[in-house]
């Protein structure tokens, strides 16, 4: 017993040491050969960090695509704060909540129903990415407001759009930051005049 | 249900049933201490580490030591997290300066880590210090698989074992588990993982300038939105967005592997920054049943009759199938109260039920890594359980009440199943009125009362502990949702404290209530239920073997598999049945008719 006791304790201290600092010491060492992936892909623009490649962040204005709602955090998209909902089915929140989006997103596009990602926050409240057909649900408004052909926001819609991972793992996506991005880099080299009258909102 | 989604279960289905045997060869190779390639690097760090620690490796011990000395570490170590818990505010490693963990909070979490369960009643990325996650968390994710992978050996030596007192040295199983095992291959998935985009660095957290400024209400002390003088809602402007780093990739791949399942960040594996591609997700939900699966081989291997190994290994994979299957089917179909949404699969999206659930994944890979998750006792999630449909959240749910036997818990999932294996062959031999025998091993009453007694501490636990909680005013109190949905979530958690998962309904809060008895459930269910487990085990090394007659019931066949699959059902059926009526089958019919809560 007491024997037993006293190889707990030591056991305890040196596999801490062992386990809990120098394992991740090496791992951080070794993920150095990634240095952008170990750091989380941060994007820099002139010197200043404007988001990471991989966490969603909040787009309201009609030029932007949008991406799927979020509860991270107070007012959601919290990258220091991931949550979902954790409504259940049914939840009356949840119901109430996807109806009224829906009304709003249905109102800007009539003709079809609404693609369900773009109305149901994800598990972290971070999702990066929608599904195509919610690219393409928001498409014709993101032409509108910029004074593009929808065209030309399609085709861009589909060069964002990475498919299954070897061909067959997960699901087809598109990066709204990175779409997003590459959008305003567009309207630069096209028709930027257009941009500031509908920026205003 | 997709073509595609079927295929990625199937090619999981096929790894893993590659990898079982190698795993299996590896392990029982390891723990009866013949040479591996290993051995090389780890034998000097094994025997220097013997020396510090005054062990013997020579020496066995009986199962009561054996049982002392997995309490006595297990004691020994939550201590040591607590303490870590309590003081991380003066402690190195702590770039955003986060205060001590309160009393109740931490002893829950110290509990949570050493019982293998990692339930977490805090957010991660909101109070956790580096160091407290890598040398507290993480720490308790080797260890505690470590000390699960030992007691599961040492249950098979039980078996395999003739007219000997000993059982095997704790000390010298849980060592070779973490640095033969647990330790080289953490290291090699947590740098597959950074190559997918999982972050490792000590970087304090980054603040980025967002690309759009965010509009929002601004929100006063009560919860509700302000006004100004003339009656218009005050706005606020958002310009910010803070991002959490940390290292993370070396905690991933360990609990994943030694299926703890508690996550760095709050949203586990649904977070980018865990599980950032399909392939991450992919080589997370490898990790999980790995050890699990190749320990059925193992016991074939050490108990000398293959045989029974594939046989266990069958059981196990005809109760995953039944489970994915449903949850798949479940979470495709949607949920018809989501009004006006489109949950119909096409050529550019797959639709289904998406509340909780991450794009990139998709309702297959959702699917697959819940009914994994629940499966094994891991508990990482990839989506929000709580919001899956009634169906799909109630085979998760079932997944833990049966034990969580469906290759389970790293260890735990196999002692668990044997326990299950004495019971019907018990059954068996009550059927055919001969004593019955286990590979030569004859089952006498003790062997029996010991099961029984491992079976009924598990729902007496839980059903207790939920029906206290949904009288109680406190443990109402934090509710995230209501109506039969409020009664799962209850349920849930005391089913996933109990069954070591951790995996949750997340939408119950941390209150002094659930943070005290949450810790009694997962020390009970862990602790408790180790000890007749190993009084099994002693029990069983001292018998002779007797030969097998014609009225031996074989325990290499497929009806020994079906007898197998029949009992774990009904035993978990028959004790769990009134209360899944209740909560998710009631909501389910709910669902269907158009009720909200």
């Amino acid at each position: 017993m007491k024997k037993n006791l006293v190889t707990s304790i030591l056991y305890t201290l040196i596999t801490t040491v062992i386990l809990g600092i120098l394992y991740p010491v090496l791992v951080t060492g070794l993920a150095r050969f990634w240095p952008e992936k170990a750091t989380g892909q941060l994007m820099v623009h002139n010197g200043v960090v404007i988001g990471s490649r991989i966490i969603a962040q909040p787009f309201t204005r009609p030029e932007y695509f949008h991406p799927r709602p979020s509860v991270a955090g107070p007012n959601g998209y919290a990258a220091d704060n991931s949550s979902g909902s954790n409504l259940g089915p049914t939840s009356k929140i949840l119901v109430d909540r996807v109806r009224k989006d829906v009304e709003r997103l249905r109102r800007e596009r009539s003709d079809r129903l609404v693609p369900v990602d773009l109305v149901t926050t994800s598990g972290s409240g971070l999702d990066p990415d929608i599904t195509p057909a919610a690219a393409e649900f928001q498409a014709a408004r993101v032409a509108r407001a910029r004074g593009i052909s929808q065209d030309v926001v399609l085709k861009l819609v589909r060069e964002h759009t990475r498919g299954r991972q070897f061909g067959f793992l997960g699901e087809a996506r598109v990066n709204v930051v990175e779409l997003n991005l590459a959008l305003d880099t567009q309207d630069l080299l096209g028709d930027s005049g257009k941009r500031a009258s509908s920026a205003s909102r | 249900m997709t073509l595609n989604g079927w295929l990625q279960i199937l090619v999981y289905c096929a790894v893993m049933l590659l990898l079982t045997k190698p795993m299996g060869v590896f392990m029982a190779k390891v723990f009866s201490r013949e040479r591996t390639w290993l051995d090389p690097v780890m034998r000097p760090i094994e025997k220097t580490l013997y020396k510090l620690t005054c062990v013997d490796e020579h020496r066995e011990m009986r199962w009561t030591e054996y049982s002392i000395a997995t309490l006595l570490f297990s004691a020994v170590s939550m201590l040591g997290l607590y303490l870590l818990e309590r003081t991380q505010q003066w402690l190195p490693l702590n770039p955003q300066k986060f205060p001590a963990i309160p009393q109740d909070l931490a002893f829950n979490t110290a509990a949570s880590f050493t019982s293998n369960t990692n339930w977490q009643f805090y957010s991660g990325e909101q109070v956790m210090s580096y160091l407290t996650q890598m040398a507290g968390l993480a720490f308790h994710n080797f260890v505690s698989a470590a000390a699960g992978m030992a007691l599961a050996v040492a249950f098979i030596r039980g078996i395999a074992r003739r007219e000997k007192e000993t059982i095997g040295n704790f000390w010298v199983d849980m060592t070779r588990a973490i640095f033969w095992v647990l330790l080289p291959l953490s290291l090699v998935a947590a740098l597959v993982l950074v190559s997918q985009g999982v972050i490792q660095n000590f970087r304090p957290y980054d603040t980025a300038r967002l690309i759009q400024p965010q509009l929002v209400q601004r929100v006063g002390q009560d919860g509700k939105p302000v006004f100004d003088a003339s009656g218009k809602q005050v706005m606020d402007t958002i310009t910010e967005q803070t991002i959490a780093q940390g290292p993370i990739a070396s905690q991933e791949a360990i609990k994943e592997l030694g299926t703890n399942g508690g996550g760095f960040l709050n949203s586990n594996s649904s977070h980018p920054f865990e599980n950032p591609t399909p392939f991450s997700n992919f080589v997370e939900m490898v990790l999980i049943f790995l050890i699990p699966a190749g320990l059925t081989f193992t016991l074939g291997r050490m108990t000398g009759s293959q045989k029974h190994g594939w046989a266990v290994f069958a059981a196990m994979a005809v109760l995953f199938l039944v489970g994915i299957t449903t949850t798949y089917w479940a979470e495709a179909r949607g949920n018809p109260l989501l009004k006006g949404a489109d949950e119909t699969h096409t050529a550019l999206q797959p639709g289904g039920n998406m509340e909780g659930k991450e794009v990139r994944f998709g309702i297959a890979d959702s699917a697959l890594f819940a009914t994994i998750t629940t499966d094994a006792s891991c508990g990482a999630v990839n989506g929000m359980h709580d919001s899956y449909t009634p169906l799909g959240g109630m085979v998760l749910l079932v997944n833990i009440m049966l034990g969580e036997v469906v290759f389970g818990g790293v260890g735990a999932g196999l002692y668990g199943i044997l326990i299950f294996v004495v019971l019907s062959v018990f059954i068996a031999g009550l059927m055919v009125g001969r004593t019955p025998e286990y590979l030569g091993k004859k089952i006498e009453s003790y062997d029996v009362k010991m099961a029984m007694l491992y079976i009924l501490i598990f729902p007496l636990m839980i059903l207790l502990l939920a029906a206290a909680s949904s009288l109680l005013p406190q443990g109402l109190a934090t509710l995230n949702n209501h109506g039969p949905h409020g009664l799962s979530e209850i349920l849930y958690a005391f089913t996933s404290a109990t069954g070591n998962n951790g995996s949750a309904f997340a939408g119950l809060g941390a209150n002094r209530w659930y943070n005290l008895a949450m810790a009694f459930a997962m020390l009970a269910g862990r602790f408790l239920m180790i000890v007749p487990m190993l009084a099994v085990a002693g029990n069983l090394a001292r018998k002779k073997v007797v030969p097998p007659s014609p009225g031996t019931f074989p325990v290499t066949t497929p009806l020994f598999t079906a007898l197998l699959v029949s009992v774990i059902i009904i035993v978990g059926a028959l004790t769990f049945f009134p209360v899944l009526s209740l909560g998710p089958i009631l909501e389910h019919l709910f669902m269907n008719s158009g009720r909200t809560f």
